[in-house]
């Protein structure tokens, strides 16, 4: 609605459309996993800091997915692109929409995309485009909390009891070959990267290795060797088969009612 | 639950709503140490801007008056009404106080 009516689909600027779906698709999936934690956490304090962080990224998502739908100009808004776009279009990293499992798991998911999402978030304050680094402006602060408690708590139940390291290294095993896929680079960062607009995200591997290292030694726990990186959340080519399944759960009351509000 | 060793210790929350005011009890928390305690405080009471700084205090560090030593800690107090200063003309100059 924000773009007259004489725009055209041609003059989309697909890469920025699609970086920007990149971005709230990531948080989207992220906030709706762990959302699911409400009400089932271990511990009281556990459940309403989930219940934060899930809320915290809803909220970026209103704004990533905000700016998307006026960049398109189609008329949609960040509801219809949350609630109406089915799998295959969806543009999250694989890690994001990886199932909670238990606790352990669901730490070091939260975590690993934790330190990644901080890292971009900052870089991002310099975009060369203002709406994109208003947004960041507003995030990293957010963002900056989440992985100061994820990073500790890994820390304090990797280097805690047999069971918990057990659990946390099980988890890190288990979610490593989904860190790859933050850093690679495509088209549509490699254009974006150009326009200054984003960084290249191969740029943040360094420092984000840096950073994970040192947690994880804290951790007392070790990274296996080899880089597989499961790949084809962000560019939509090949979701895991858990993403279809939390849209069921996620988008079924705009499904079965649609246009609902309240 | 009974087995001690599987909880975290107990912290008494304290949060000063806002400048120029003192930190007041607002409540307790789990947590497993000190840092984790200020973390947990910020997710369960600063959710609604409630606060600009937070005190944990583990909940065995604190002592507390005994409710049974009530008579001989407080009642002496009742009766000495020349304790508050209530007996003196403030000078209108002074303004409010």
């Amino acid at each position: 609605m924000a773009t007259p009516a004489s725009s055209t689909a041609a003059q989309l600027d697909e890469a920025l459309f699609t970086f920007l779906l990149r971005m709230g698709d990531n948080t989207l999936v992220l906030g709706h996993r762990v959302s699911e934690w409400c009400g089932h956490a271990p511990v009281l304090e556990e459940d309403i800091a989930l219940a934060n962080t899930a809320l915290d990224l809803i909220g970026q998502t209103q704004m990533w997915l905000g700016l998307a739908a006026d960049v398109e100009g189609q008329g949609r808004s960040a509801d219809d692109l949350a609630m109406l776009r089915d799998v295959w279009d969806f543009r999250n990293l694989l890690l994001v929409e990886q199932p909670n499992g238990d606790f352990g798991q669901t730490i070091m998911r939260q975590y690993l995309f934790d330190q990644f999402h901080l890292l971009l978030l900052r870089a991002l304050q310099d975009s060369a485009d203002d709406r994109i680094a208003g947004i960041a402006a507003k995030a990293v602060k957010e963002v900056g909390y989440h992985v100061e408690r994820s990073a500790e708590t890994v820390i304090g139940l990797g280097d805690g009891t047999e069971e918990s390291h057990g659990r946390m290294q099980a988890a890190l095993d288990w979610l490593s070959p989904y860190v790859g896929e933050m850093f690679v680079s495509d088209e549509i960062d490699a254009e974006m990267a150009t326009r200054g607009i984003v960084p290249d995200p191969a740029s943040l591997r360094a420092p984000y290795d840096a950073a994970l290292a040192e947690v994880l030694a804290k951790a007392t726990l070790s990274r296996h060797e080899g880089d597989f990186a499961h790949q084809g959340g962000k560019t939509g080519f090949r979701h895991s088969e858990h993403l279809g399944h939390m849209l069921t759960q996620m988008q079924w009351l705009q499904r079965a009612y649609p246009g609902a509000a309240w | 639950m009974s087995d001690a060793k599987t909880e975290w210790p107990l912290w008494e929350v304290f949060i000063r709503g806002q400048h120029g005011l003192s930190h007041r009890h607002v409540g307790s928390l789990h947590a497993p140490d000190a840092e984790m305690a200020i973390k947990n405080a910020r997710d369960v009471y600063t959710r609604r801007n409630e606060g600009v700084s937070i005190w944990v205090v583990e909940a065995t560090q604190i002592t507390a008056s005994s409710p049974s030593d009530k008579g001989p800690l407080y009642e002496p107090s009742e009766s000495k009404v020349y304790r508050h200063p209530t007996f003196f003309d403030i000078p209108k100059d002074v303004g409010a106080m």
